[in-house]
């Protein structure tokens, strides 16, 4: 990034929000508890095929971040530093941990593609799932969690990766922005989630 | 470089527009002549969710995320053409409560959603009814386009669009034009908007792209995603999965650099004196 329109991207959140009083998110909703993604009612299909919505989550902490199947380096890493996350946590909230991968890449990211990559990446069929839905609710659930992602010409997808903690009503409990991150945060407050 | 971005961060600082500054402007501006834009200027006055074709043709963004990306091929689309008011905005909340303010959850609004308007479903007398409709978030933006069967333009789209002056589809090269704008952007913000249609259209027969208010886009802030992130020594190393690099094309639109920049600072759920929007189809 040049430096100049770094700066200019970096003064210009000030500048349109001094006077506005606007906090950042999503840190502030951390603070005080966030509101639900449950609230979000898309549909969206899992690597089986079937119809389900977020709710479906609801009751368990859930580890969600989003992905496509054909991205070459920060996606893997990303399974790879959620796979870390739970080698890391007590075993009574392991078992009950849920890990949700959704798609930017609804278009060739089929439910069998997604089964396949699930299957490649040796996790845990009961507690990983990976999603997909229509373009619309893409958008929404990556604005959510403040993912910004855009397609290339190329056919890649530029993306941020944001690993995001919900607790068990759904609401932003946690968030690592970037892969190879520390997420001593996620970790600490998934430990303390156990009944 | 220093030089620039304070200029332009001194101008971000004002970050609005005066729509007595753009009618006057416009009027003044506009030429007569056989352009679409005057013979639209002759046609009925428009009316809330009308739409104009903008034709199909070649994008060159100010901002291209690559090089790849200098020139982007446009289909044609439709665009509404006024911004959405708060008349119009008031009939959509009252056919779809959960978009009342009180009723929006937090995750997709924030806590001054409407705060102007004197009740969840009072315009009052802190808004024109044919004003825009500011203080809305994406999210609810983007409810209120797809309940027309319609959805918010792309920033593609959107700045393609508004490229256009009165009398041409690119009006960038015409420093006439550039400078309105920046004269536009350095205006404070109105206590109360003034109506929308005042001045003249563009050339596509759109009103108010400048000189009221800034607009949402679907992709709010995507450009910004553009890093090689594996590049070394790069801040965002790690944040990014993507395989290109920014490029700014015609550094001398601060105007369209403030937009790109004022977006990528947006969060869904964020809502803004002076941020409303369009539909696109």
């Amino acid at each position: 990034m040049k430096p100049w329109i770094l700066a200019l991207a970096l003064l210009f959140p000030a500048a349109a929000f001094a006077a506005e009083g606007h906090p950042t998110l999503p840190a502030s909703q951390v603070e005080t508890g966030g509101d639900s993604l449950y609230v979000l009612d898309g549909k969206l299909t899992d690597q089986d095929g079937k119809e389900v919505t977020l709710e479906k989550f609801r009751g368990k902490p859930v580890l969600i971040s989003m992905f496509y199947a054909t991205c070459p380096h920060a996606c893997p890493m990303l399974v790879s530093d959620i796979r870390k996350i739970d080698t890391r946590l007590d075993p009574a909230i392991r078992e009950e941990l849920q890990v949700v991968l959704v798609t930017f890449d609804p278009d060739r990211d089929s439910p069998e593609v997604l089964r396949n990559l699930r299957a490649a990446h040796e996790v845990d069929k009961d507690r990983w799932t990976f999603l997909r839905a229509d373009h619309g609710f893409v958008r929404e659930l990556a604005a959510v969690l403040g993912i910004r992602y855009r397609f290339t010409p190329d056919g890649s997808i530029g993306h941020s990766s944001v690993i995001t903690l919900l607790d068990r009503d759904g609401a932003i409990a946690a968030r690592v922005e970037g892969v190879r991150q520390p997420a001593d945060d996620i970790v600490r407050k998934l430990n303390a989630m156990k009944k | 470089m220093t030089r620039r971005v304070a200029i332009a961060a001194g101008i971000a600082l004002a970050c609005a527009v005066s729509a007595s500054a753009a009618s006057s402007a416009a009027a003044a501006g506009a030429p007569a002549g056989s352009s679409k834009a005057a013979a639209d200027a002759k046609a009925p006055a428009p009316k809330a969710g009308d739409m104009v074709k903008v034709a199909a043709g070649e994008h060159v963004p100010v901002y291209p995320p690559s090089p790849e990306e200098a020139v982007i091929p446009m289909k044609a689309f439709e665009l509404d053409r006024l911004p959405v008011t708060n008349r119009d905005y008031l009939a959509f909340v009252t056919k779809h409560p959960k978009w009342r303010r009180g009723r929006v959850p937090g995750l997709l609004a924030d806590h001054r959603y409407l705060e102007h308007w004197k009740g969840p479903l009072e315009i009052g007398a802190e808004a024109d009814p044919d004003a825009p409709v500011t203080r809305v978030s994406w999210f609810a933006a983007k409810a209120y386009c797809e309940a027309q069967g319609k959805r918010l333009p792309t920033e593609n789209e959107w700045e393609y669009a508004a490229a256009a002056s009165a009398t041409s589809p690119n009006g960038r090269s015409d420093p006439a034009f550039t400078a309105r704008l920046l004269e536009w952007y350095s205006k404070p913000t109105p206590k109360v908007f003034p109506k929308v249609a005042r001045g003249e259209p563009n050339y596509w027969g759109l009103h108010d792209m400048h000189g009221l208010v800034w607009e949402w886009v679907l992709d709010f802030g995507s450009t910004m995603v553009s890093s090689d992130s594996r590049e070394d020594g790069d801040p965002d190393k790690m944040r990014f999965c993507g395989a290109s690099a920014i490029n700014a094309g015609d550094k001398d639109d601060y105007a369209a650099f403030m937009r790109y920049a004022f977006r990528s600072s947006l969060q869904g759920p964020y809502t803004v004196g002076n941020l409303g929007f369009r539909c696109a189809r």
